[in-house]
């Protein structure tokens, strides 16, 4: 016996709603969070990510509302990302309702946020989120990017990985630009080099278009998959990915 | 029949919130509190723990929870821990070479699980206990697991009159202790509070036994 594959859509937030677009632009409303969150519950999501993409500081505590309002009828663990820049963000998600909280731009800029993060809430809280992208800039070849991927920095995808585990991030959500919205699968490659090197758990993002594209990514090596746009446009449900991800004689939760 | 009345501890940890909400949704009259006479009367009391073994002894010892405990279970009143709630009812807990003296209520060690990716996380199945009451109809469902460290072994013998406690494992590098059933003190190193319609279902049974209590 053995854990299951979880499958997690994520849902990105703007001022309490769902909102959808390319790469953080031409942002549409996709609906409510929370009624979102209750059908992929009902589907069998196996837990749920919130990335929070509102634009300013201020409306933040809308999200604070909606994560409320998931946790009071939603019980699977709920992760929230966007914005989380301090222990006191962490704590205020928390005592809201969020189980573990993703950084990503703020620990790139000052990486001791990790260490304190999981310091004062323990590792299991903290899920890295990475942005990768294939660039000759760096000695492997994938850098970690910000702004939805629009801009390069000057980490190494590997050596940032490495160095937030030992920092004490809990969990990678590995997101290949290259893939992302494509639609044509994962980034395969990068979901391999990112499990040999992770002794933490590794969630693949960035890619997915069809149910064939998913049992893929799970024998590269993915403990979890996480997927957006095809589960808010309908065209595919989390029962099906399950039934497809089954199919391939790997465990999932029924 | 009145719904069994239910104190969360309230002492800094975690995500208490989902606690309260699943207990509330499977028919628990909910407060949450580090109060000591209301976690002293209520029918139940629930220790939530998330983070780190010694952070989380001193929290549940600054607001005397370890008293609580004990005196709850000098009386036979029912006490539940959850996922590091769980872990601080043994003797003593090892996590990065920091050794921390627990509660001492069942003996032995918690430990660092022998896998190659930690923490464990996410839905297990279980090899459910024999009379296991909480398992009541969820036996061969999968439950929400997130934690690094836990009990690998059992050493407690009981003597008659007292039942056997009921131990169910579940495995990740090793195996180790899922939950624990003895008597008035029950544990989970899950979170049934995070595992759907079956973690509810585990409450369920938890406050029907407290009815019984």
């Amino acid at each position: 016996m053995a854990l299951s594959v979880r499958v997690i859509p994520c849902l990105d937030v703007a001022d309490g709603r769902v909102v959808k677009g390319v790469n953080f632009q031409n942002l549409r409303d996709a609906g409510d969070p929370v009624e979102l969150a209750k059908r992929y519950f009902e589907q069998g999501a196996d837990e749920l990510t919130f990335l929070d993409v509102t634009a300013t500081v201020d409306n933040r505590s809308t999200t604070y509302d909606v994560v409320r309002a998931t946790a009071e009828q939603v019980f699977i663990p709920l992760t929230v990302g966007g914005g989380i820049r301090s222990v006191e963000d962490v704590s205020r998600l928390q005592a809201n309702g969020a189980d573990k909280v993703g950084v990503n731009s703020a620990a790139i800029a000052r990486p001791a946020l990790i260490a304190e993060i999981a310091d004062r809430f323990g590792s299991q809280v903290l899920v890295l989120s990475l942005d990768v992208k294939r660039s000759g800039r760096t000695e492997s070849g994938f850098v970690v990017t910000t702004h939805g991927g629009r801009t390069e920095t000057d980490l190494d995808a590997l050596d940032w990985a490495r160095q937030a585990i030992e920092l004490g991030v809990g969990e990678l959500l590995v997101n290949s630009i290259d893939a992302d919205g494509t639609k044509a699968g994962f980034d395969l490659e990068l979901i391999r080099i990112m499990r040999e090197l992770s002794t933490v758990p590794v969630i693949a993002s960035g890619g997915a278009g069809a149910v064939e594209h998913f049992p893929p990514a799970i024998a590269a090596g993915a403990d979890a998959v996480l997927a957006a746009s095809v589960f808010h446009n309908g065209e595919l449900t989390i029962g099906q990915v399950k039934a497809a991800i089954a199919a391939e004689g790997m465990p999932v939760r029924a | 029949m009145s719904a069994p009345s239910v104190v969360v501890l309230d002492y800094g940890t975690g995500n208490v919130h989902s606690a309260v909400k699943a207990l509330e949704l499977a028919g628990a009259d909910v407060t949450l509190t580090a109060d000591r006479k209301l976690a002293q009367e209520a029918d139940g009391l629930l220790v939530p723990g998330v983070g780190a073994f010694s952070a989380v002894m001193s929290a549940l010892r600054a607001v005397r929870g370890d008293e609580i405990i004990d005196r709850r279970l000098g009386g036979g009143r029912p006490v539940m821990g959850i996922c590091v709630g769980m872990q601080v009812l043994f003797e003593h807990g090892v996590e990065r070479g920091v050794d921390t003296e627990g509660l001492g209520e069942w003996p032995g060690a918690v430990t660092e699980l022998p896998a190659e990716v930690l923490p464990h996380m996410g839905w297990n199945t279980i090899e459910t206990g024999e009379n296991s009451v909480l398992f009541n109809g969820v036996e061969d469902e999968r439950f929400y697991f997130v934690h690094s460290y836990a009990a690998q072994s059992w050493t407690l013998d009981v003597m008659p009159p007292f039942p056997e406690p009921s131990l169910s494992w579940a495995e990740h590098g090793g195996r180790f202790l899922a939950a624990v059933e003895n008597g008035p003190l029950s544990a989970t190193q899950f979170h049934p509070e995070k595992s759907g319609d079956a973690g509810i279902r585990l409450l369920k049974n938890w406050l029907d036994s407290l009815r019984s209590a």
